[in-house]
């Protein structure tokens, strides 16, 4: 609860600095900003209100002791396949799904599954025309293929690390 | 199954807590990529071939967005004559190291994970730009 109240308190203050400088040294780039702030805020919204229904809907029909038991069962590779798929199709800034894996991380979730699921939010194929525009159909197609496979890899080995600290603070003891 | 209302409640309770990290992080966000152009970025590329993807996967990492917003500046870098690996690794670093978003990442997932998880993935940007680029380089 102590780090919680850090972390917002370091927040505001960081963002207090920043306004502070901005609002004595730059007018116009105070009002690009808030411009810029409150057109996110009207666009995640909707993402928002979608994300809040998911989680009331999540909790009402799903017993999240069974659901961590389902994708406890799965920690082979259909297991990893599915936490980057759910990374893959999951929506809205990554800092909204924080609360649902911090939930799914209580409940026995392993830290490789979560990271497969937070790496392969940089998929997103909405958003692949864009990359071929830029880059070429070849290079997207490499790309994609080639981050959907490191996040696995990228998942085992935060899960080894974290074991790793694990065992080594048990040692001490 | 839960109760309807003993559902909303947990969840409401739940955006409650988390909101002012959001409001936070979106205006510390605004903020700073206002200040940030693209053209900013061709200023300190291109000192080494080998050092470019390391600055790349760090700029990537400090800075956060949509993720169209890294394609549009790593296709104005690219057009700039900086190199597809220095590239591809900002572009992989925007979207899966969090600087700005790890004490939201820490509060709910714990400090170790989050800076083992953004560590991990940061030297994973450099390794999937060379792997990348690699292929595409055998592929034409």
């Amino acid at each position: 609860m102590k780090e919680e109240t850090d972390n917002k308190t370091l927040y505001f203050m960081m963002g207090s600095i920043f306004l502070f400088l901005l609002v004595t040294f730059s007018t116009n780039s105070w009002d690009v900003s808030l411009n810029r702030f409150f057109s996110i805020i009207f666009d995640i919204i909707p993402i928002f209100i979608l994300v809040f229904i998911l989680f009331v809907l999540t909790d009402y029909f799903i017993d999240p002791k069974k659901l961590v038991k389902l994708i406890e069962k799965k920690h082979n590779a259909w297991g990893w396949f599915i936490a980057g798929f759910a990374g893959i199709i999951s929506t809205g800034p990554i800092y909204m799904w924080y609360p649902l894996l911090n939930e799914m991380q209580k409940n026995g979730v392993k830290n490789s599954l979560i990271s497969i699921f937070l790496y392969n939010r940089a998929i997103k194929p909405a958003l692949l025309p864009m990359l071929i525009f830029y880059f070429g159909l070849t290079y997207t197609i490499v790309l994609t293929v080639v981050m959907f496979s490191m996040s696995i890899l990228n998942g085992l080995v935060v899960e080894k690390i974290l074991d790793l600290e694990v065992i080594k603070s048990r040692k001490d003891l | 199954m839960n109760n309807l209302n003993q559902s909303i409640k947990k969840s409401a309770k739940m955006f409650g807590r988390i909101m002012p990290v959001f409001i936070g992080l979106i205006l510390l966000l605004t903020l700073i990529m206002v200040h940030i152009s693209s053209s900013f970025y061709s200023l300190i590329f291109g000192i080494h071939p080998l050092i470019d993807p390391i600055i790349g996967a760090s700029i990537g990492s400090i800075i956060a967005g949509n993720p169209i917003e890294s394609y549009i500046i790593g296709g104005e870098l690219l057009n700039h004559g900086i190199s597809l690996i220095a590239v591809t690794s900002f572009i992989v670093a925007w979207v899966t190291v969090g600087v700005f978003q790890f004490p939201a990442e820490s509060m709910l997932l714990g400090t170790k994970f989050a800076i083992v998880r953004n560590v991990v993935a940061f030297i994973f940007s450099i390794i999937v730009a060379v792997v990348t680029v690699g292929i595409v380089g055998v592929i034409g």
